[in-house]
């Protein structure tokens, strides 16, 4: 099918607003837009990070999910605490695949649940002591764990525990960090309010502890990677290639990242953003406090990894910006053969996307490299920063889409009839079961890494799996011909 | 006859839980099978009842046993003075946890273990002064507490207290079958007391059910955890509070609510001479901004 000119993605988002009540209609028509590369501010075209319509069936998560499920979770040799009934905690158990290296229950829990397991008596009389009684435990069963972190779920928020102070005690008691995080999911309008919480936990009980502590040594190419979730090991993918260039990577937010490494990052020349959405506040924060600059880059497909390998050695001399292009030319084979193998058979297949953080940006350039184009693109969570980021790698009167109804995106799809959805888990089966090859954008389908050039080549052989898989042939009903289907119209 | 659900409501400090033993335990005289559930925290709804310090609470026992569905009815449940029977919901001390919910968990409680059997002619829900959230408005939802009865005073803020009462009730009059059955005036001794809460309860569409006057004797028998009924039955006040329990067993005057605004009860206690006219040339002025005026 032919791209929609700008007259016809108006007018297809016209038609889906159309079947909305008055306020509804009004409200979602500020969050649908087609894309205009002429635009340099998103605020122009589209409004997010507004509360979702009930009855729309939103996509998003909550400040719980956005600080213990992205930022604090990952942080391998902390024990985070899901304060409050067991719920939130067992049922988002592992589930993002931040992959890690330790043993497991001795000196790194990441798939692991603690929780306080709230009940009854925990509403009504309070879970401070209860609390303190599980930090007293966890040192006693898990000794070599580095601090824990408090992820409030909503009751703590409701009937006002003072888990700040629970804290205070239990670091002079362990002798550890104890951080509080007022991640209650009653806050905010999704998962991003987390994020920013988490963040500013992270400023405030663990950031500064080594501030005066010159016993770590440093060196002039010490980075940290900021936002990588090391989701099916894209920090590792990711972190090959800065140390190949000459870099020293000091620390991995919060993917396979330990506890010394955040405390450590204060004292890095340069902090590398991956996803920029979860992870701008605490960037920012290190700017202006220990003055170290950041920068945003982007490691899906070798077109986006070379820019950014070369804008990350910009900033350092000579020595790295000759290794920047020394890893550029050693993979460039490598990324070549792939493209080579799968560009034919991905070629002109178009893609609508649907997903949080960085990637309905940042994997745009990925699979162009393969020949493909992204016709939509929309963000579960996203600000207006995120949208101008956005504008300039869509291409013209393509769709963009915010916190989209199940509604909106059915429909979007039905008409633009991409040959390829990525998004999330929730979506996976309603396209499937229409017919559309779909790929889960968020944990990578249970496959991953895809970042770097490593990721790249994995990312290339899902996609083109998923897009030529031979079932795809069979989903309509042999006896449904399209004769007959259309006698079937006529009779209805 | 019909088991009858009250609840009483009122300012703090007004006299509540007072009231509501000495009234309950002369229905108990009349021959009345009462219960008292008490629902507030502090646990002082029963006690003159039970002759002690404060009854071992619902939410105490089930925080030791580990849940709620871990207690028998009997563990919680206590005969007093005149075949009485007291619970009380209990919850967390001041600034921790979750009163409300220990209100609602105790009820639900009591209703699935069945504490409101067939011979029960009276249930009284002694509730804490302020309704600050859902869970104290727990007695007066659904199938629970239908007669509403407020205690006050002629002072200002208790007037203040039973008319955002009556505005708490009309929510739930208006979805169910709570009442307002009437304002129990129980006398600080201000001027005119008696006509300002008749006057008040007109006003909400009620009547002052009954005027309680002041007496030492409550005081005397409270010392020795007593009601006056059970302490001095022949003192005049114990008449006073017998002479509440019949009204209250003949009250057949419920209705929806008609809370007045601020600027009506304002008024109402001009009339009264509670309330100086107000003089707004004052309002913002600091005491040096007055004394150079």
């Amino acid at each position: 099918m032919a791209a929609l000119t700008r007259e016809e993605t108006e007018a297809l988002i016209q038609e889906v607003l159309e079947i909305y009540p008055e306020q509804a209609k009004k409200d979602r028509a500020k969050h649908l837009a087609v894309n205009d590369q002429s635009l340099e501010k998103s605020n122009k075209c589209i409004t997010s990070n507004r509360k979702s319509l009930p009855g729309v069936m939103t996509i998003r998560g909550c400040a719980y999910a956005g600080s213990k499920g992205v930022v604090w979770g990952p942080i391998k040799d902390m024990i985070h605490i899901s304060h409050g009934p067991v719920g939130c905690g067992q049922y988002s158990r592992a589930g993002r695949r931040n992959y890690y290296v330790g043993t497991t229950g001795v000196n790194t829990f990441g798939t692991m649940n603690f929780t306080s397991d709230f009940t009854e008596k925990d509403i009504v009389f309070g879970g401070d002591k209860k609390l303190a009684k599980i930090i007293t435990e966890i040192e006693g069963l898990f000794p070599l764990h580095k601090g824990i972190s408090i992820q409030s779920e909503c009751p703590i928020g409701l009937i006002g525990d003072d888990i700040e102070a629970v804290a205070k005690k239990g670091n002079k008691e362990i002798g550890k960090p104890v951080v509080p995080v007022r991640c209650e999911g009653f806050r905010g309008v999704s998962q991003s309010l987390g994020h920013h919480i988490a963040n500013d936990a992270i400023r405030d009980w663990v950031l500064g502890n080594r501030d005066g502590d010159d016993s770590f040594p440093t060196t002039p190419y010490d980075v940290a990677v900021i936002g990588d979730y090391n989701i099916g090991g894209d920090a590792w993918a990711s972190r090959t290639l800065l140390e190949e260039m000459g870099l020293r990577v000091v620390a991995q937010w919060s993917g396979d990242g330990t506890l010394a490494e955040i405390e450590n990052t204060p004292k890095v020349k340069l902090n590398l953003i991956h996803c920029y959405r979860s992870m701008n506040y605490i960037a920012r924060h290190m700017e202006e406090k220990y003055k170290i600059p950041w920068i945003e880059y982007n490691f899906f497909g070798p077109t986006k990894i070379a820019e950014s390998l070369r804008r990350i050695a910009s900033h350092f001399d000579e020595t790295i910006q000759a290794g920047a292009e020394r890893v550029i030319a050693k993979y460039q084979a490598e990324y070549e053969a792939v493209i080579a193998k799968y560009k034919p058979r991905l070629e002109g297949k178009r893609v609508m996307l649907y997903i949080g953080g960085l990637r309905p940006r940042h994997v745009i350039g990925a699979y162009e490299d393969l020949g493909m184009e992204v016709v939509g693109t929309g963000y579960e969570f996203g600000h207006n920063d995120d949208y101008d980021r956005t504008i300039k790698e869509m291409g013209n009167a393509t769709l963009l889409y915010d916190d989209v109804t199940g509604y909106e995106f059915e429909e979007f799809v039905k008409r633009v009839q991409p040959d390829l959805i990525g998004s999330g888990i929730k979506e996976k089966y309603i396209f499937q079961k229409m017919g559309v090859p779909f790929r889960q954008m968020h944990s990578w389908d249970y496959s991953g890494p895809y970042h770097g050039y490593d990721g790249f080549a994995i990312f290339a052989r899902d996609m083109d799996m998923t897009i030529n898989n031979p079932c795809w042939k069979q989903v309509k009903a042999p006896w449904k011909t399209d004769a007959s289907s259309d006698a079937v119209k006529v009779a209805a | 006859m019909a088991l009858r659900q009250c609840a009483i409501y009122g300012k703090g400090g007004i006299g509540k839980s007072t009231t509501t033993q000495n009234l309950v335990s002369a229905l108990a005289e009349l021959g009345n099978k009462v219960m008292i559930v008490g629902c507030d925290p502090k646990a002082d709804s029963t006690r003159l009842i039970l002759h002690a310090k404060a009854q071992t609470t619902i939410m105490s026992l089930a925080a030791e046993a580990g849940s709620v569905e871990d207690l028998e009815l009997e563990d919680v449940l206590k005969i007093g003075y005149g075949g009485i029977k007291c619970v009380e919901s209990g919850g967390p001390e001041p600034g921790v946890g979750c009163a409300g919910r220990g209100v609602i968990t105790a009820i639900n409680f009591l209703e699935e273990e069945g504490a409101y059997d067939d011979e029960l002619d009276f249930v009284f829900y002694d509730v804490l002064g302020d309704v600050v959230c859902g869970g104290f408005a727990m007695p007066i939802r659904e199938n629970k507490a239908q007669e509403i009865y407020i205690v006050c005073s002629g002072e200002m803020m208790a007037m203040y207290a039973a008319n955002n009462i009556a505005k708490g009730i009309v929510k739930y009059a208006n979805s169910g079958s709570v009442r307002l059955a009437g304002l129990i005036c129980n006398s600080r001794n201000t001027a005119r007391e008696d006509e300002l809460i008749s006057a008040l309860a007109a006003k909400i569409g009620t009547t002052m059910i009954h005027f309680v006057p002041r007496d030492n004797v409550v005081q005397r028998a409270e010392i020795r955890r007593m009601t006056v009924i059970e302490y001095e039955p022949t003192a005049k006040q114990a008449d006073e509070y017998r002479q509440l329990a019949i009204k209250i067993r003949d009250n057949r005057n419920f209705i929806i609510p008609t809370p007045i605004t601020m600027d009506e009860l304002e008024e109402l206690m001009m009339e009264f001479g509670i309330l100086e006219q107000e003089d707004e040339s004052v309002i913002g002025k600091t005491a040096a901004e007055l004394a150079l005026a």
